[in-house]
């Protein structure tokens, strides 16, 4: 178990490196020296040169990913270019929204996906299970920025139960900044619980087709005790794989979202900053970005460890 | 008898989905019933009824015209990357499963890992960003990330050939294991390709619709779905059909070549049907299922 936990980390840790190295490379072939830009074309070379010394690019390439890189790993992101602040607060105030609105998103997913797929799984063939593979085909299928519109067409300008965009800040209470993460969460979740849905189906089906769940009817389990008691536990893996990366997709794949309900998201700040040039903040947020899918996966990996004796077994 | 039906309902519907567009795309080459370049102040906004099937936009320009040449678009863009994807990717699989375990092997699944581990429709915006917008940038983005998911595909699929005997009969026979790659395995994994071909498509064409819905996909003057949609949003309260006909468009596209893709996998696999293990060491299905979940992310 030690010898695997090692394993894992210093893959992960090389898979940050390598992640790390791409991005800058990547970031550095993008014409244009920040300072000049920021300063317009009239500026003296003096101001560009001072510039360019606060900003920390007076020095070479291979001394500033250095700098960069280990910046990060006590927490510094560096300074945006574009707004003067630190890129770590920034992050911090974007976080506030980003989160929630994933963990929202989510819970909403699982809240539809697990019923459904358990019981399009258990009724197999039946009109129920058509039906519900018939809706996540639907669902796979609409775009989710156009589901968002039409969610603010209905609910927000006919009926007027949301508002179209915005976020009033926590500071309103905790029900106005849920309420104002509803319909973006709607729109976030419903892609998500079709995936999330067949999924749980498939794996399910596939552990209820196995021995010990024959073994198990045969000692007299009720389909019922036999399904809640061994078929689900054992049909987890894959959907857990699923809500991990469906968790890292959802911090930074709400881009589209916060655009159209104006939320200042994490999704937005790099948005913001791709198109304003402000390279560093695009560097320091996607890195972070990698960071939080190679630890969800790494997190993932390890808990199925923890949990499953076969899979332990398995690694030693 | 009813999940029989069932199954080649999909691929039926599916297939006259696929067909509708791939013809509305081909006939707007020559003949769209109003030319979508031409301005038309005084029919703007028109709502849909006769003639204007599905209404005219704010510059009066008819939507279905629109939605047919649009169609070029979307289909041009997803079957290039998918292409992309599947050129660089399969060969690169094939490779990895025949030196198992080798340098390369490993070194191929971790910048598999590695691309995964990037958020897709991000890295999308990046490359568009930094390159400039435009539908050829949005290709190379979205081809990318058909890499990984035709390479790791390609390659577990690969590896359960690899063990059977008549790959054996054929080593003992002294061919090499670049021949035995192409002349054995590739053929047998064809089924699997088309079908996750379909699915990746069917992505491709989310993904292109995202892109130019943030500005980043085809630029004007081309028609393209994701930007009627982003054209729309000021107008929606009032000319909701704006909004609807491009996003129909877009989900009866995708609904379809998935529909297609299952129905495929149904009609080459019959065995899947009844929802039984496979007998190859990994589970195909479940593995291109969770390939695709993870190349959906680009959405």
């Amino acid at each position: 178990m030690i010898r695997y936990l090692a394993r894992r980390l210093v893959s992960l840790a090389l898979t940050l490196l390598i992640a790390s190295v791409i991005i800058f490379l990547a970031l550095e072939v993008v014409p244009g020296d920040p300072a000049s830009v920021m300063l317009g074309v009239n500026a003296q070379p003096e101001t560009v040169q001072a510039l360019r010394e606060e900003l920390g690019l007076n020095v070479s390439k291979p001394m500033r990913y250095f700098n960069w890189v280990s910046g990060m790993l006590v927490g510094d992101f560096g300074t945006s270019y574009t707004y003067r602040t630190p890129i770590s607060e920034m992050i911090a105030d974007r976080m506030v929204i980003s989160f929630p609105l994933a963990l929202y998103a989510l819970l909403l997913s699982t809240l539809i996906a697990f019923p459904a797929g358990i019981i399009a799984a258990t009724k197999r063939g039946s009109l129920s299970d058509l039906s519900i593979m018939g809706m996540t085909q639907l669902g796979v299928a609409i775009p989710n920025f156009w589901f968002a519109m039409i969610l603010v067409i209905i609910f927000a300008i006919n009926l007027q139960w949301f508002s179209a965009g915005g976020f009033p800040g926590w500071e309103a209470g905790a029900f106005a900044g849920i309420k104002a993460l509803t319909l973006p969460a709607i729109a976030l979740a419903l892609p998500q619980a079709s995936i999330l849905a067949r999924v749980m189906r498939s794996s399910l089906l596939d552990t209820l087709g196995e021995d010990f769940i024959r073994t198990a009817r045969a000692k007299g389990l009720s389909a019922r005790q036999a399904l809640w008691r061994h078929a689900l536990r054992n049909a987890m893996i894959p959907v857990l794989t699923i809500i991990g990366l469906q968790f890292s997709f959802l911090l930074a794949g709400a881009i589209i979202i916060e655009n159209i309900f104006f939320l200042p998201g994490l999704g937005r700040l790099i948005f913001q900053a791709i198109t304003q040039r402000d390279l560093i903040v695009v560097e320091s947020v996607v890195m972070l970005l990698v960071f939080a899918v190679v630890a969800v996966t790494f997190l993932v990996d390890i808990a199925y460890a923890v949990v499953d004796p076969r899979l332990r077994h398995r690694l030693q | 008898m009813i999940q029989f039906l069932r199954n080649r309902r999909n691929l039926i519907i599916g297939a006259l989905l696929c067909l509708v567009f791939i013809a509305a795309a081909i006939v707007s080459f020559f003949w769209t019933p109003y030319d979508v370049t031409t301005l038309d102040i005084a029919n703007k906004l028109k709502k849909p009824a006769l003639p204007y099937l599905f209404g005219t936009d704010h510059f009066g320009r008819d939507i279905f015209s629109m939605i047919m040449v649009g169609a070029r678009t979307s289909i041009a863009v997803a079957l290039v990357a998918v292409t992309i994807g599947m050129v660089v990717g399969v060969p690169l699989g094939l490779f990895a499963a025949a030196n198992r375990g080798a340098l390369f092997d490993e070194l191929i699944m971790r910048g598999n890992d590695l691309i995964f581990a990037f958020p897709a429709l991000l890295i999308a915006i990046m490359i568009t960003a930094v390159f400039g917008p435009g539908a050829l940038n949005a290709i190379i983005a979205i081809g990318i990330f058909n890499i990984p998911v035709f390479a790791r595909l390609t390659r577990a699929a690969a590896l359960s050939l690899w063990e059977r005997d008549y790959i054996l009969s054929a080593r003992v026979a002294g061919k090499s294991r670049l021949r035995i790659s192409a002349e054995h395995i590739l053929p047998n994994l064809l089924n699997l390709l088309i079908v996750q071909g379909t699915i990746q498509f069917s992505l491709g064409v989310l993904a292109e619709a995202g892109l130019s819905y943030v500005g980043l996909g085809a630029q004007p003057p081309t028609p393209s779905w994701g930007r009627m949609l982003a054209e729309s949003q000021t107008m929606f309260s009032f000319a909701p059909h704006l909004a609807i006909f491009p996003g129909l468009a877009i989900v009866l596209t995708v609904l379809g070549l998935n529909l297609f893709g299952d129905g495929l996998r149904d009609y080459f696999d019959p065995k899947l049907r009844h929802n039984r293990r496979s007998e190859a060491a990994v589970p195909l299905d479940e593995l291109a299922l969770l390939d695709s979940e993870k190349g959906r992310s680009i959405k």
